[in-house]
């Protein structure tokens, strides 16, 4: 059964389960993210998030569940997401410029034995343009700032003009004015219709920046706008009293 | 002076020797340049270890020593890639256990044949000077093909380099793309052991592209500059060798040598001096 994607929203995850080595990671995870919504995955360490984008991006198998992406399965959807990984999965130290590393978000739809063509040079000279990178488009990737860096990785994803971004802890160890150029591309984007999907330990800046939260722990344990969150009884009665006042701080709710 | 540059080629050995140092030291400077980049040095050792059984083989059977090199390397690299998917082990692990067991393989062999202890010290070492036509030819085409291919595959090479997991995330062929790229070291390692010998080889695959790293920070460029690099330590290890008569595999690679440590010391970014004024600039400017 596969769900139609044009009603149910461009990502839909229904009681997905995930084995690592074994381990049960996830198990009955319900998520819907919708054209133009902006939701941040939140959970404390080892909670499932990073291995909930990789079975989205089809590079984990799921032990129960339907995962679609605009209707399609993620196998089916390959290469079609914009995923932003977390920048120390890059090599750095790669001797390409940026405009070069953004095309190589391109490689697998330019095709074998062929080169970029006007089209792709395209899509590259727009992501360039969203994130702010034209002016260092020549310059090596090595002697990037942290801010800039994942802009760059922001810009390769964006190069496949996906309609579903998943972008793996963006803001971490950013400053704040980096922080505030990628707020403002997410909102251009999601105003646009594009679908993003988050994840982040910084509750405080995912409540600025998000449409809706999605608490994980193993399993969804909230779903909702960041104000529906703020409340401290719901992470009481998600996690219990001494495991929720340690996700309290970890997360920023409560200091 | 100009006599010392034409003499050599008077000699037909010597053209054919100049000719295959040349090319492999192109053929070995743009796949060395992937090794490089890819920190894959240590896989570049394993595989010159691993052609060695293969050459023995085809030595003792007197069938072509390129092809034997060529199909145990093959074969190495292939049982390495299979073998590490085993989580528990790491890959230079295996790597370890594989290329000592291969390298042993190929001394066995070679014992095999009388009065083998020549023909050991020319595989080892090289004997660039007792090259024939068919191998200049064979060079040349496996050569040729190499370039071609990793032409052909540059850009595919360049996104796996940068980010593995989200190249295999689109659905490019990962595994495949590697054993591509172990092939055409296995190969560019193969032709290049007439010239410089199985275990100087690295040398060749990995000195001239630490050089052209050190030059530049465009993978094009570096594409060029390792090329020539090998190509100029190749001629210029030759030319040594020639006119002090001394072992031409070993000049070849102090030759490369002795570029990297002028690259270390004077390369315009990223060299010592550089660093060395750059700090210096910084010094001066108040806080």
């Amino acid at each position: 059964m596969k769900p139609t994607g044009a009603q149910a929203g461009v990502l839909q995850v229904a009681g997905v389960a995930v084995e690592l080595g074994g381990r049960q990671v996830l198990h009955d995870v319900d998520l819907v993210v919708g054209r133009g919504e902006h939701v941040g995955l939140i959970g404390p360490n080892g909670a499932g998030k990073t291995t909930l984008l990789r079975s989205l991006l089809g590079l984990l198998p799921t032990t129960a569940g339907v995962i679609a992406i605009d209707g399609r399965t993620p196998r089916e959807a390959r290469g079609s997401i914009g995923y932003v990984p977390q920048r120390h999965e890059f090599v750095w130290d790669y001797p390409v410029d940026v405009r070069t590393a953004v095309m190589t978000g391109r490689t697998h739809r330019i095709g074998w034995l062929r080169r970029p063509n006007a089209d792709d040079r395209a899509a590259v000279g727009e992501a360039l343009e969203r994130v702010d990178l034209v002016d260092l488009q020549r310059r090596p990737i090595g002697e990037l700032s942290g801010g800039q860096r994942q802009r760059v990785l922001v810009a390769r994803a964006l190069a496949l003009r996906p309609n579903l971004l998943l972008l793996d802890e963006p803001f971490t160890g950013l400053d704040v004015p980096t922080q505030e150029i990628l707020t403002r591309l997410f909102r251009t984007l999601t105003s646009e219709g594009t679908a993003i999907l988050m994840t982040t330990h910084d509750l405080p800046a995912a409540a600025d920046t998000c449409t809706r939260l999605c608490l994980l722990n193993e399993t969804v344990v909230a779903d909702g706008p960041p104000e529906d969150l703020r409340d401290p009884a719901i992470w009481l009665r998600a996690f219990g009293v001494a495991r929720s006042e340690q996700l309290l701080h970890t997360l920023g709710v409560t200091r | 002076m100009i006599e010392f540059f034409t003499e050599p080629w008077q000699h037909v050995f010597m053209q054919r020797a100049f000719l295959v140092v040349l090319m492999s030291g192109v053929v070995c400077g743009v796949i060395g340049s992937h090794v490089a980049l890819r920190g894959m040095a240590f896989i570049g050792d394993a595989v010159a270890h691993a052609v060695f059984p293969g050459i023995a083989i085809a030595f003792v059977l007197h069938t072509s020593l390129v092809a034997g090199g060529i199909v145990a390397g093959l074969i190495t690299a292939l049982s390495i890639a299979v073998v590490s998917q085993n989580r528990r082990l790491k890959e230079d692990t295996v790597i370890g256990v594989f290329f000592a067991a291969a390298f042993g393989l190929g001394i066995v062999v070679m014992s095999t044949a009388p009065g083998y202890g020549g023909s050991l010290e020319s595989f080892l070492f090289g004997s660039v000077l007792g090259i024939g036509n068919r191998d200049v030819v064979t060079v040349a085409i496996a050569g040729a093909v190499l370039l071609l291919i990793s032409g052909a595959l540059h850009k595919e090479f360049v996104t796996v380099g940068l980010d593995r997991e989200t190249a295999r995330s689109v659905g490019l062929p990962i595994f495949w793309l590697d054993m591509a790229l172990y092939a055409m070291v296995t190969i560019a390692i193969v032709i290049s052991i007439q010239a410089v010998g199985n275990i100087l080889v690295l040398a060749l695959l990995i000195t001239p592209a630490a050089c052209a790293r050190l030059l530049t920070d465009r993978i094009g460029r570096m594409m060029l500059i390792a090329p020539l690099i090998g190509a100029f330590s190749g001629l210029a290890g030759l030319y040594l060798s020639y006119a002090f008569n001394l072992a031409a595999g070993g000049l070849i690679v102090l030759t490369a040598t002795a570029v990297f440590i002028a690259c270390w010391v004077f390369a315009p970014r990223h060299g010592l001096l550089s660093h060395r004024r750059s700090s210096a600039a910084a010094a001066v400017v108040p806080a």
